[in-house]
């Protein structure tokens, strides 16, 4: 009774191949070496699911074809498929594909973390979309029963079952969708990236979610529409409230929260058609974007309900960072840093953000290989929240041709400080910071940070005395007697740093 | 389906997800969300459905809103880790 159409066993067949290619495409993953033929795998799943819909739903037109023959003539009944609306469905596609291929091509590897809230956006307003067709034209979807009345015609209702999947669907994908287009903002810099903060912002959030889930089931229970909308504009809202007041330096957390979302709006919508592939895929992606999520939080020795409740950095950003720049540092200058690393046994890079805004990567590899032609060993040590999503210093250094060899995670690396002539810190600072190990009064107390201080010596990039990192604390690694600053642009110093070593 | 074997797909699958990407290396989280993000467009599912469907002329061009979006997405998202990934080279 709940499905309108019979289910072909060969169409059930191709989304569930649809499905394990996509788990394939995330399993090729677990190292470069079998990435590509992972994505390639997940290109081959999405075209059987798009094809296997195409050619199961496409409408089909009954067209006479008259055949002239010798004494009489023949005539035919052909089906042929709906023309019209292929072609459109197909310009559709088109425009799309134009759009997208263009954006990968030209996008800088420095906005990739802009780029992927941009396709978090799309997928959200996408599954609203397909929520609001599906409301809309419940029968195309198979989600409707028709109810045959004793007087009057006979009409389609939606299956409360199907309605609360729906509006699931387009709660998640219109938060999805707003708040990832703040996040976008924030990432690109066309908003600032500071938390904004409103009074009473907790209630607000937790009312306004409590009024979706209670509209939600209105809905379900009741024949009128009108909570149906109410539950879109209200998570359209909510999307947008719930990520204005998280700072920028919480982003790779926010990226990979609605990174799930988007998942789970696509499970949300896979329930409501009975579709494999979108349900594995719904799955997929939503543990994917949770264990990301939790990584990050971790990675900064934070609850996952205090980055959504925001405000990090916001208060705290005067006290110690201020007072503390009257201790006495030592300045270095390029052709220091230039002698020292080259009669360096050892070196470390550590990277962050800094360098990706300053661009400094290239240079920085250049530095690397004329280190290297010295015989000095060159490592990259590389922070999980390093950057502005997870993996973003990683994509960095390997456009710049690191090999990935070289590059190394926390955990792996962390030990080697102690036996390293020169930890080079470029771009990043709070990721080591010293006062997360001893510090119990510092707002990242408690957080995994990079030991660069037991290196012989620190060599610290950065653009000036004043500034401090993110979560606004002084980093006492700047006045240690082992430390160089080197106060300069990032890649111009890089730049003078190769010239040196000539 | 009926709900339940629907449900017990979603709830295997998330096992599976769970797994699966913990075994990611964290070298490639970025190419992760860019194809998690491509995969998740299999939402274009949906807004075939509708685009193909006749008798409400809103559902169907809501549904061929959903695929421009949703294909911007996939070959946007495919592409760029595509682009990603062939920058990752081991030594030598």
């Amino acid at each position: 009774m709940h499905e309108a159409a019979p289910v072909n066993p060969w169409v059930a067949l191709a989304y569930l191949i649809a499905g394990v290619c996509f788990i394939l495409a995330l399993r090729g993953l677990s190292s470069p070496a079998t990435s590509r033929r992972g994505n390639r795998l997940g290109m081959v799943g999405m075209g059987i699911a798009v094809l296997t819909t195409i050619f199961t739903h496409l409408p089909l037109q009954e067209v006479t074809v008259f055949a002239p023959a010798a004494d009489y003539t023949y005539w035919m009944q052909l089906t042929l498929i709906d023309s019209v609306t292929f072609a459109e469905i197909l310009a559709a596609i088109a425009i799309g594909a134009v759009i997208g291929l263009t954006t990968a091509k030209r996008i800088a590897m420095t906005a990739m973390p802009q780029l992927v809230a941009a396709f978090h956006s799309l997928v959200g307003l996408a599954a609203v979309l397909v929520g609001v067709a599906a409301y809309l034209n419940p029968q195309a979807f198979g989600i409707s029963s028709m109810v045959i009345p004793m007087i009057g015609q006979p009409f389609a209702v939606i299956n409360p079952v199907s309605k609360v999947e729906m509006g699931l669907g387009v709660a998640i994908g219109a938060i999805t969708f707003s708040g990832s287009v703040i996040a976008f903002l924030k990432l690109n810099g066309s908003m600032s990236g500071k938390p904004i903060l409103l009074p009473g912002r907790h209630v607000i959030n937790l009312a306004t979610l409590a009024a979706i889930l209670f509209l939600v089931a209105q809905f379900a229970h009741g024949q009128e529409g009108w909570p149906f909308w109410a539950v879109v504009v209200l998570s359209f809202a909510i999307g947008f409230l719930l990520i204005i007041p998280i700072g920028g330096a919480d982003m790779p957390v926010v990226v990979s929260m609605l990174n799930s979302y988007s998942g789970w709006a696509a499970a949300a919508m896979g329930f409501t058609l009975g579709n494999t592939a979108m349900i594995v895929t719904g799955a997929l992606v939503g543990s994917s974007g949770a264990i990301l999520s939790y990584i990050m939080c971790r990675a900064m020795n934070r609850s996952f309900i205090s980055v959504i409740a925001g405000g990090f950095g916001a208060t705290d950003s005067g006290g110690g960072g201020a007072a503390a720049t009257d201790r006495p540092w030592k300045r270095g200058s390029a052709e220091d840093a230039a002698f020292l690393m080259q009669q360096a046994e050892q070196v470390i890079i550590v990277p962050g953000y800094g360098m990706a805004v300053a661009q400094a990567q290239h240079a920085l590899r250049e530095m690397g290989d004329k280190l290297k032609e010295h015989g000095v060993r060159v490592k990259y040590a590389i922070h999980p929240v390093a950057g502005r999503m997870p993996g973003h210093m990683n994509v960095l250094l390997a456009e710049a041709n690191v090999p990935y060899d070289d590059v190394f995670e926390l955990e792996d690396i962390n030990s080697e400080f102690a036996q390293t002539d020169v930890a080079f810190v470029i771009g990043a600072n709070d990721v080591t910071n010293p006062a997360a190990k001893t510090d119990k009064t510092s707002p990242i107390y408690g957080m995994p940070v990079l030991d660069v201080e037991k290196a012989k010596t620190v060599l610290f990039i950065k653009r000036s005395m004043g500034g401090v990192g993110y979560a606004g604390v002084d980093n006492e690694v700047f006045y240690r007697d082992n430390t160089m600053m080197l106060l300069a642009d990032a890649k111009k110093m890089v730049e003078e740093i190769v010239k040196a070593m000539d | 389906m009926d709900f339940l074997s629907i449900l017990s797909i979603f709830v295997l699958a998330c096992f599976v997800g769970y797994y699966v990407v913990w075994s990611v290396t964290p070298a490639l989280h970025t190419p992760l969300m860019a194809v998690t993000n491509a995969i998740s467009s299999v939402i274009i599912v949906g807004a075939l459905i509708a685009a193909a469907a006749a008798g409400v002329p809103g559902a169907k061009w809501l549904g061929l809103l959903g695929v421009v979006l949703a294909s911007i997405n996939i070959f946007g998202g495919f592409a760029v880790t595509e682009r990603m990934l062939a920058m990752y080279k081991k030594k030598g």
